[in-house]
């Protein structure tokens, strides 16, 4: 499974996509959305996990983007504050999952597995 | 007493808008004012208009009647006067010093005036000399009689009615010559019958009574109601009725209420009176004017009482108003401070849970090294190191979490509720520390408490939150009750007491201000005013009741219904 990580938080995206590793998971990282969907343009990841609030794009602009050329990728939401409307517009728009910082890197590994899972099982396209 | 009558501060301390008892003052008078003043101008009117109908229709026909009747008695004692002036003049001393000659005269003035009786000559040393008339009163000494002084005095006198030698009522005319040999005095004896005939002319209805007195008092003609001739009559006669008449209501020795008119005669001791009792016209305005007076009292006593009642009914409105006003905009507050304060803990969570990711991460990454890498020196205490950060980044992200919860808009998620299980549920969490403490916890339900529609988690939260304090309040072996029970307007009550330490009155109006605590190092004080937002988004209300040493009792009303 590949993964991306987009957060303007370098030292935390870096420290992530390590622990990642360690994990048996490959993760690359970057810090803004213009970054992120070059990268998404070469690398098929499985999943991608964006930030809500970058400088530039935002996490939600970026997930459009990247979506028109890797359809099957999933998307996972990191934000360090969330609100109900905010959620539901990201699951709306085709997010697997909105998480809340800082969270356990455990659960992060389980979200990103089912999220990669959810997001091979969608129809092409969608 | 309304309670703005005392209430002199406004609904939440504040000052008050109005000054209720001056407004209550001020609306009384005016509307009394308004209401009683046109009253009491028609009332007077009403008085004054029908004491001069009274005036018109009784007193004015008595006054004309006295004037003409005053004057012919004046017209009748002066033409007598003149006559006898005529005889002094005319006629020489020798002849009228003799009995014939006087008797002539006196048949010539019976004839011509009426009324003489006698005639009698008198010497300025007060002896009759001549006399002619039916007594025998020649040779009779005047001096020491009254008459006498004030004829020699004044030249011409007429006497009130008196007895004097012949023991029987009679009145005298009396004029002076003065002449070279001396004066002498011309008396005549006038008949009171002639008064009395003039003065009866006067009063001939029913219960009337016309009379003469003398300026002192005393009748001088007999009287139809009130004695004979020469008693004292009973109404004191006005010394200046010389001049237009005077009239008085009185009630006369009889007990009827009289008009009594009295007219001075002109240059004579005699004032005419009429008594005039009118059965139908006195009585009726008496009667009249009692039912004005009556009629103004009670309206008057009517208007006053609801007058009071309508400024009492409506300045208790008004305060009552301001009370609301003020308390609504004491709770609008308050729910912009919490917006503010929630606004402000949203920002504050946001911005440390980025470097708390940072830290959550960092020492995660550490920690894998620790584990991965062999031999890693002083393992046990690095691993120890890590995993106290990351306790301590979990504990923060709890406190930011909370902070976010509370700033966050609540959607609220409906489902039916059973209190009863819920509460049971709730208390689920608390057994363990209810066993051990020995708190009791009571339970009472209303039979067939019908479910609440609302949403699970956020009254979990609430009852959760109130239970934690109660158990925090109550000392072991304490007591706990909750109730519930259905109210109007479809809304449920849940009352949770205990019998715990209570609250002082300055911290209970804290009690729902977020970061208020009394737990210390130990509380957020974001418990109860999270509680209280809760409540507030479910549509319910939340209050508190406590003394201290006694207990505190939290109030949720819920609605049975979320709104759409």
């Amino acid at each position: 499974m590949r993964v991306l990580l987009v957060d303007d938080e370098k030292e935390l995206v870096s420290a992530m996509a390590e622990r990642l590793a360690f994990r048996g998971i490959e993760a690359d990282w970057v810090t803004d959305g213009r970054q992120a969907v070059e990268k998404a343009k070469s690398t098929p990841y499985d999943v991608i996990v964006l930030d809500v609030k970058m400088p530039g794009a935002s996490g939600h602009a970026v997930m459009e983007t990247i979506k028109r050329f890797l359809p099957r990728a999933g998307f996972v939401f990191l934000t360090g504050h969330t609100s109900v409307e905010d959620k539901a517009r990201g699951e709306a728009a085709g997010a697997a999952f909105y998480l809340m910082k800082p969270l356990k890197i455990d659960i992060l590994v389980e979200k990103l597995k089912a999220a990669a899972e959810a997001a091979k099982e969608k129809p092409h396209g969608t | 007493m309304p309670q703005f009558w005392r209430e002199q501060g406004g609904a939440e301390g504040g000052r008050p808008l109005f000054n209720y008892r001056r407004m209550w003052r001020q609306t009384v008078f005016v509307t009394l004012a308004v209401a009683l003043i046109p009253l009491f101008a028609m009332a007077a009117i009403n008085y004054f208009e029908y004491s001069r109908t009274l005036h018109n229709e009784l007193i004015a026909p008595m006054d004309g009647l006295a004037a003409s009747t005053a004057r012919s008695v004046s017209f009748f004692l002066e033409e007598r006067k003149s006559a006898l002036s005529f005889v002094v003049a005319d006629k020489p001393y020798t002849d009228l010093v003799r009995t014939e000659e006087l008797s002539e005269i006196l048949v010539h003035l019976k004839r011509a005036f009426g009324g003489f009786i006698d005639l009698g000559l008198i010497g300025q040393d007060g002896v009759q000399w001549a006399y002619s008339g039916p007594y025998s009163l020649e040779g009779k000494d005047y001096r020491g009689q009254e008459w006498f002084q004030e004829v020699v005095m004044q030249g011409v006198y007429i006497s009130p009615v008196f007895t004097g030698f012949r023991r029987y009522p009679h009145f005298v005319i009396a004029v002076k010559n003065e002449s070279a040999g001396g004066s002498y005095i011309l008396r005549a004896t006038i008949d009171t019958q002639t008064l009395t005939d003039l003065a009866g002319a006067g009063g001939g209805d029913e219960g009337a009574d016309a009379l003469i007195v003398s300026q002192d008092g005393f009748l001088q003609t007999p009287s139809r109601y009130y004695g004979k001739i020469l008693e004292k009559f009973w109404f004191p006669v006005p010394k200046d009725a010389l001049g237009s008449p005077r009239t008085a209501e009185a009630v006369d020795p009889r007990g009827e209420r009289v008009i009594v008119t009295c007219q001075a005669v002109p240059r004579s001791p005699f004032v005419f009176v009429l008594v005039k009792r009118s059965p139908k016209l006195l009585p009726g305005w008496i009667s009249l004017r009692r039912k004005l007076v009556g009629f103004f009292t009670l309206s008057a006593l009517g208007i006053a009482i609801v007058v009071l009642a309508v400024c009492t009914f409506l300045v208790s409105r008004i305060f009552e108003a301001d009370r609301r006003r003020a308390a609504l905009l004491h709770k609008a507050e308050y729910t912009n401070k919490l917006a503010s304060l929630g606004r402000l803990a949203a920002g504050v969570a946001h911005e440390i849970n980025n470097p708390l990711a940072i830290i959550n991460e960092k020492a995660g990454l550490l920690k894998d090294m620790i584990h991965i890498v062999p031999d890693f020196p002083n393992r046990g205490k690095a691993e120890d190191i890590t995993d106290s950060i990351l306790q301590s980044v979990e504990r923060c992200s709890t406190i930011t979490h909370r902070l976010l919860g509370f700033a966050r808009h609540i959607d609220v998620s409906t489902e039916t509720i059973y209190l009863d299980a819920m509460l049971k549920e709730v208390l689920g969490f608390l057994e363990k520390e209810s066993q051990y403490r020995s708190i009791s916890v009571a339970l009472s339900f209303e039979e067939n408490l019908a479910p609440i529609e609302s949403d699970r988690g956020q009254l979990q939260q609430v009852f959760l939150n109130i239970l934690n304090n109660a158990f925090a309040a109550v000392e072991d072996g304490g007591e706990i009750r909750i109730a519930a029970r259905s109210m109007a307007d479809d809304m449920v009550e849940i009352r949770i007491s205990d019998n715990g330490c209570g609250i002082s009155p300055e911290n209970l109006k804290l009690i729902f201000e977020p970061f208020f605590t009394t737990k210390g190092r130990k509380g957020t004080g974001l418990g109860l005013s999270i509680t209280y937002g809760i409540v507030q988004k479910l549509g319910g209300n939340i209050e508190v009741e406590s003394r201290q040493g006694i207990g505190t009792t939290f109030i949720i009303t819920l609605p049975r219904k979320q709104k759409a």
